[in-house]
């Protein structure tokens, strides 16, 4: 019982996951632990598995190989429990059109078992709870996007889950909303202690609402941890970069800034007519600044100089390319 | 005490799971689909489309019957005591019979109400949100099947006891109980017929992720069976017709080989099960010899006698349905449901 106790406390553990498609690995070897009343930002290109991942976890998809274990349960044999206590948002929700919102979320109550009256008062409470209780009696055939998404997050409520997985659910909505959308997500786990789980491939929205984030790349998770975490193992890993913008291009210059020790390639980015003007992009292991500005100075003439460190974002973006190269 | 027991019940926090909400059980969510479904069917434009087609067919075909029974070329000097049941059999030549009808309308409005069972759920994005809900998968497809018959049995139910109704004010000539009994088994003969069609099409559903492929390949079976199956079987006919001057046993050999392709056509097993059952003077659907014959009363089969001599079709016509819902289970529990794809 021990262990069973010990299990409770994370949400969701996944181990050695592997979805294949054929040859195609969708998922491969993925570990990965969300701790109850987080929310967990998955974060990856399109085609990276996040869905799939999803998917085995409410067993809608079996894994090929590996474990997953959903508040302590089985997927693959106790998938009814796990549907009952984990709401799940698909990445492009459809309602029935032609019926209205309250329709709608009374039909997933009463699927879920509760009696009528109990889900027409939900359905009335949390259409008020989302912003939506004017446009309650409207039929979603003529819900704006933003409003079909902000139904789609009652709809995953109404049944009161323990947990709620959002995939991409900022897809499509204008940055306004998507603001709203993500600040009501916030107040919805932190006032009832709800864990989330969601999926996106925008960082800046990943990284204002979440706990934690997984970087989720070619099926397989490249990082893990809270956003400061994150770029500090980056940070390590990776270099200086020295953005320099000279008035003179000679390749003595630039053979002469690749010698400097510590540096480690030398890019020309810009290049102007007849080597007037260059720009480059210049790849260190240690700060090697003030040494570049001063071969730069003697050689040619130095423009401008302006010293980066490596962000989240240029990591994710990298990563990105290196996704759609796979993909392509 | 009633307000103590109203707010006793209210939940305490909104999102926190209430325990009785868990332990209900997955039939409530089955029945809870089925009535979505059938209120669905009763709303749509596509219902009322079909059952103005056939209200008209069976306005027609009553019509044309009562000209002819009016007109005295029925068999009303044979069996006058089955008059009541000339209503669904007789025509006067200008429009087809009830049977006749219902034997092509059946099927149109069996595909047309199950065509986009499924697929149309998946191109919406419902699907997947109702899959990830406390439902097993196969009790969203039995819900559909379910609802849909119920709308059929409704509406075939309400035409056969209206066409009976008209015919009484008409002959002003009250049914049997036998005739009353006989009429009612040939409108369950012809739900499970529509049934059938009904389970066609939503295989089709499950099968082309397009509603309008599915459409399109229900209706290019429907069309195949009640056009060109006649025709290859003509052909197969000419083919392997023997020689005039065989031997009886040849001929009976060919007459059986010939009914029997013949009753792969599930309007076919229909007619032969409708005839026998509206028309008690129908003795045997095969081939019969003369010393079968000989001794015979020539008097109209009691109803436990049709009825026996239709159970093959309608074993067949069933075990058909129960093939094609049985092959939409396997593809659909093998499917990976994913939104709008």
């Amino acid at each position: 019982m021990a262990v069973q106790y010990s299990v409770i406390d994370s949400a969701v553990e996944i181990s050695g996951l592997t979805k294949a498609y054929g040859d195609y690995l969708a998922v491969n070897r993925l570990d990965l632990t969300i701790r109850k009343g987080e929310i967990f930002g998955l974060l990856g290109p399109n085609g990276a598995g996040k869905t799939t991942t999803i998917l085995m976890m409410l067993g809608l998809t079996e894994p090929s190989n590996g474990t997953v274990r959903v508040l302590g349960l089985d997927p693959a044999s106790s998938s009814l429990d796990i549907k009952r206590r984990v709401g799940y948002m698909p990445d492009d929700l459809g309602f029935y059109e032609d019926r209205t919102a309250t329709d709608n979320l009374i039909y997933t109550a009463r699927l879920n078992g509760l009696s009528e009256e109990t889900a027409r008062e939900s359905a009335k409470e949390l259409l008020d709870r989302v912003g939506l209780s004017a446009a309650g009696g409207k039929k979603v055939g003529a819900y704006s996007r933003g409003m079909r998404q902000r139904l789609g997050l009652a709809d995953v409520l109404i049944k009161r889950p323990e947990m709620i997985i959002l995939d991409e659910p900022t897809l499509g909505i204008d940055p306004k909303g998507v603001t709203e959308l993500l600040e009501l997500i916030t107040v919805l786990s932190k006032e009832e202690g709800l864990t989330v789980l969601l999926s996106s491939h925008h960082l800046q929205q990943v990284q204002q609402i979440c706990d934690r984030v997984g970087l989720f790349v070619g099926g397989k998770l490249v990082a893990c941890g809270d956003i400061e975490q994150l770029s500090r193992s980056l940070e390590q890993k990776n270099a200086i970069i020295v953005e320099l913008e000279v008035g003179r291009k000679t390749e003595q210059f630039e053979q002469s800034i690749g010698e400097i020790e510590g540096v480690n390639s030398v890019r020309c980015s810009v290049s102007g007519m007849n080597g007037s003007h260059a720009a480059f992009e210049v790849v260190c292991d240690a700060d090697v600044t003030p040494e570049i500005a001063r071969v730069a100075a003697t050689e040619s003439e130095l423009l401008s100089l302006r010293k980066r460190s490596y962000h989240l974002d240029d990591i994710y973006r990298r990563y990105f390319e290196g996704g759609d190269a796979h993909g392509a | 005490m009633a307000l103590k027991e109203t707010v006793s019940r209210l939940p305490v926090r909104l999102f926190r799971p209430k325990e009785d909400a868990r332990s209900a059980t997955s039939t409530s969510a089955f029945w809870v689909m089925v009535r979505k479904e059938f209120s669905d069917h009763v709303r749509s434009w596509r219902f009322v489309i079909l059952m103005t087609i056939i209200l008209l067919a069976c306005i027609g075909s009553i019509y044309s019957a009562i000209t002819a029974l009016r007109s005295g070329n029925g068999q009303a000097g044979e069996s006058s005591e089955f008059l009541f049941l000339q209503i669904f059999t007789l025509s006067d030549g200008t429009l087809p019979n009830f049977i006749g009808f219902v034997t092509f309308l059946g099927p149109l409005m069996g595909i047309a109400l199950g065509f986009d069972a499924v697929n149309a759920e998946r191109s919406k994005g419902t699907l997947s949100r109702l899959i990830s809900q406390p439902i097993y998968r196969d009790d969203f497809l039995n819900a559909k099947f379910v609802s849909t018959l119920l709308i059929i049995a409704v509406s075939i139910f309400s035409i056969g006891l209206l066409v009976m109704g008209v015919g009484l004010i008409v002959i002003g000539f009250p049914p049997t109980p036998e005739e009353f009994w006989r009429v009612l088994l040939f409108l369950i003969t012809a739900i499970i017929y529509v049934g059938f069609w009904l389970n066609v099409s939503i295989l089709f559903s499950v099968r082309f992720r397009q509603a309008t492929t599915s459409a399109l390949a229900g209706i290019s079976l429907w069309i195949f069976f009640s056009v060109f199956y006649g025709m290859i079987l003509n052909l197969i006919a000419k083919g392997a017709a023997p020689a005039t001057d065989s031997g009886a046993e040849v001929v009976m050999g060919y007459q059986k080989l010939m009914q029997a392709l013949n009753r792969f056509s599930p309007s076919e097993l229909f007619n032969e099960a409708n005839t026998t059952l509206l028309m008690p003077n129908v003795r045997s659907l095969g081939p019969l010899a003369m010393e079968q014959v000989v001794g015979a009363l020539p008097s109209p089969l009691p109803l436990g006698q049709s009825i026996l001599l239709v159970w093959p079709h309608l074993t067949g016509m069933l075990a058909a349905t129960m093939i094609c819902f049985g092959l939409s289970y396997l593809l659909f529990m093998r499917q990976e449901i994913r939104s709008r794809s």
